[in-house]
């Protein structure tokens, strides 16, 4: 199958191993910034594989982590309100708030409902002119011209019962916040490849030039990250810090300009606050004035929602690399995927979750006979 | 590193007490659906909680003073409620014959007779109903199965959808077989019958009108002759589970639990097809957690396996049958996954339905 079994290839991925392995003479320290490389990093066990010197620190680039637990629990609000349609991607619908979760809501007479495109939602508000039909926009830069689009197109087809409740976070200053962070232990970072594919690279290369820290735009399958590994760990050997595009096949220097643009009209940057690490200085976006009729928070009163993190979740120190998930106390024992106490324990993309999932019992020898 | 955690009795923290209302993810054949089980239909029923779940229930005649020697029926019952009701390789009709006649068969029993039991929704076309009733008598036919008893009730418009179908089965255990998910032994080796993930792939795009380039046809069919194919080369066969909801790896999670052994197998030997595998990168699932309605798993002895593949493989429904693991001593109650690069990787339940991720 194109694009999936020539970057799962077992023989390519031992070769770019050890590449790695003869390039790297000292300890380096490497974050993947999304989600999506740190599950496809433990899934396949591309950190037990690679040699001792390279630590993968897992970023903080999964949007359902990231997004406030009051924001979650404002969202919960809205979705039981009656005569609310409320949409959401699939894997936000289990994110539980301080209370429940939307499939709870659910099963209380809430009408939640999962959609594949948030144009899908437009079309709901279209077809049920006597609700108000809310899009939950979460997501980082990737999910934003989606997002801005079906913003875009309610206002121009004159739909008004159409809403979005925006938690938009954007990469850049993520990074910023890490580099400038005072223990921060990172040596170089592979960005997100789909953020990119949006955004284009342009905006990585004042990072890279402000930080001396080398950033390699990165894939998400095995063999993608193998090789974002493999160029972070030669620029960081031979002491040098620059922009590199591993991902070329997607990614250009420019990137989606009509989806820039479109996000320019429709979203404005605003301070956001990123659940288990507070507030970054401009690193989100929500709706710019002139859709401002469009946010779900001003069209409903749901009251004042201040919702407190749990006191014990160490969450901020695991999305900013300073402690691996299962070096937390709490990790498996009060907090599990069913109970989560914090933003990287909810997301299947949360690096908890995914130490959870696949990272329970290390250093099993697992033989299998080949035979039939 | 810090200490290693402690992962006894880590599996159920707070059963059902977080949920007060039934949610979707209890009917999804993951940990929720296994928890409503165990905790709510269990204890109600007066059922001993060490007694072992299965695809169907075993009676034995003669331990009830019902027959004189032998005579084992295997029970089993399932409800269908898929949306659509049409899809790409079957429909509601032949999954409510084939799933009921799969499970009785995952005792190693031959299904005799199937019960059939309609809700309509007031306003269902009739031709709809028609083709389904069709659909189900020649899928009976097919896994010679009678379609002796039923029932029909139909409900007000809104309060169904469309059309949902329950069937119950029975079928006779040969004399001399024990399949059942606490036989699997360390040394066993474990066998899935083809191609996984065609099911839930083939509803799920048919559902969300989401187009993968070549149509991925469901595999919905009877197994009830590939079951008796295998027995008629040895009639120790340890497991057969069919992995319906939560796909293979819940057969497999829940065998492992059941009997207390570990399983281990290989990413790289589970047969799954390019258009599985590519819509499952899509939406961000897993294939072996997606449904098959026509596959099964088998755990049997290693020294039947040679046997028993060539068995499956002559049978139709049996044709791309391999070795995907085996049971271990160690690692008890845990699957683990070696994935293609040769690292080691726990699996475990889906919590509920598997949710697309979000990018």
């Amino acid at each position: 199958m194109k694009y999936l079994d020539e970057f799962n290839d077992p023989e390519l991925a031992k070769k770019l191993f050890a590449d790695i392995e003869r390039v790297t003479t000292k300890k380096w320290a490497i974050m993947e910034v999304c989600g999506g490389q740190t599950h496809a990093i433990i899934r396949n066990g591309i950190d037990q594989l690679l040699n001792d010197n390279i630590e993968l620190i897992h970023g903080p680039g999964c949007p359902v982590c990231v997004t406030p637990l009051g924001g979650i629990d404002k969202a919960l609000a809205i979705a039981a309100l009656p005569d609310v349609i409320f949409c959401s991607f699939g894997d936000m619908v289990r994110v539980p708030g301080s209370h429940r979760d939307l499939f709870q809501v659910r099963s209380e007479g809430g009408d939640v409902r999962i959609v594949y495109s948030p144009l899908d939602a437009v079309k709901l508000a279209e077809e049920n002119p006597d609700k108000e039909v809310v899009f939950f926009a979460i997501g980082f830069e990737t999910t934003a011209p989606a997002n801005a689009m079906a913003v875009h197109q309610a206002k121009q087809r004159g739909i008004t019962n159409f809403s979005v409740l925006v938690s938009h976070v954007l990469v850049p200053p993520a990074i910023e916040a890490i580099v400038d962070a005072e223990d921060s232990r990172v040596d170089g970072f592979l960005a997100a490849g789909h953020v990119c594919s949006i955004m284009g690279t342009w905006q990585y290369g004042p990072l890279v030039d402000k930080h001396q820290v080398p950033i390699v735009v990165t894939g998400f399958e095995p063999l993608d990250v193998l090789e974002g590994i493999r160029r972070v760990v030669i620029q960081l050997e031979e002491g040098r810090a620059e922009l590199e595009n591993a991902y070329p096949r997607v990614v250009s220097e420019e990137g989606n300009v009509p989806a820039q643009k479109l996000v320019g009209e429709v979203f404005e940057v605003c301070d956001r606050m990123w659940r288990g690490i507070g507030e970054i200085p401009q690193s989100g976006w929500r709706l710019a004035p002139a859709y401002r009729d469009f946010d779900a928070e001003l069209r409903f009163d749901v009251g004042s929602i201040d919702s407190p993190e749990s006191e014990v979740c160490r969450s901020g120190e695991v999305l900013q690399g300073m402690i691996k998930p299962n070096e937390c106390e709490s990790f498996g024992k009060e907090c599990t995927p069913r109970k989560p106490l914090g933003a990287t324990m909810v997301s299947s993309e949360g690096a908890c979750a995914a130490y959870y999932q696949y990272r329970r019992l290390d250093g099993i020898e697992v033989e299998v006979s080949s035979g039939g | 590193m810090a200490e290693k955690p402690n992962f006894s009795g880590w599996s159920c923290p707070l059963p059902l007490r977080d949920y007060e209302r039934i949610v979707i993810g209890h009917g999804g054949g993951g940990r929720l659906s296994a928890e409503l089980v165990e905790h709510l239909f269990l204890p109600a029923f007066g059922v001993d909680p060490s007694e072992e779940l299965r695809d169907s229930a075993v009676i034995d005649l003669a331990a009830q003073g019902l027959a004189d020697s032998g005579g084992r029926l295997a029970f089993s019952t399932d409800s269908y409620v898929v949306r659509p009701l049409f899809f790409p390789g079957g429909s509601i009709g032949d999954l409510a014959v084939n799933g009921t006649v799969n499970d009785v068969a995952m005792s190693g029993a031959q299904p005799i007779a199937l019960s059939t039991g309609f809700i309509l929704e007031e306003g269902l076309k009739m031709e709809t109903l028609a083709r389904v009733a069709t659909e189900m008598g020649i899928a009976a036919k097919l896994a010679d199965v009678r379609l002796a008893t039923g029932d029909t009730k139909v409900v007000d418009a809104g309060q169904a959808d469309g059309l949902y179908i329950n069937t119950a089965g029975v079928g006779l255990i040969p004399e001399g077989v024990d399949i059942r998910p606490g036989r699997a032994t360390p040394g066993d080796v474990v066998i899935v019958s083809g191609p996984i993930g065609m099911h839930g792939v083939a509803v799920m795009s048919k559902r969300e009108s989401l187009e993968f380039g070549t149509e991925i046809r469901s595999d919905s069919a009877p197994l009830n002759s590939l079951v008796a194919d295998m027995l008629a080369v040895t009639s120790d066969i340890h497991v057969l589970r069919d992995p319906t909801r939560g796909g293979v790896t819940s057969s497999l999670c829940e065998i492992a639990s059941t009997a207390d052994v570990g399983i281990a197998y290989e990413e790289s030997l589970v047969p799954v097809p390019a258009e599985v595998a590519a819509a499952c990168a899509f939406l961000g699932l897993d294939a072996m957690s997606v449904a098959n309605e026509g596959k099964l798993v088998a755990v049997v002895p290693a020294e039947q396996v040679d046997a028993v593949l060539v068995a499956m493989q002559d049978n139709t429904y049996g044709r791309e049958a391999c070795v995907i693991g085996k049971v271990v001593e160690a690692h008890r109650g845990m699957v683990v996954a070696k994935t293609t690069f040769g690292a080691t990787r726990v699996v475990d339940l889906q919590l509920g339905e598997q949710l697309p991720r979000i990018c």
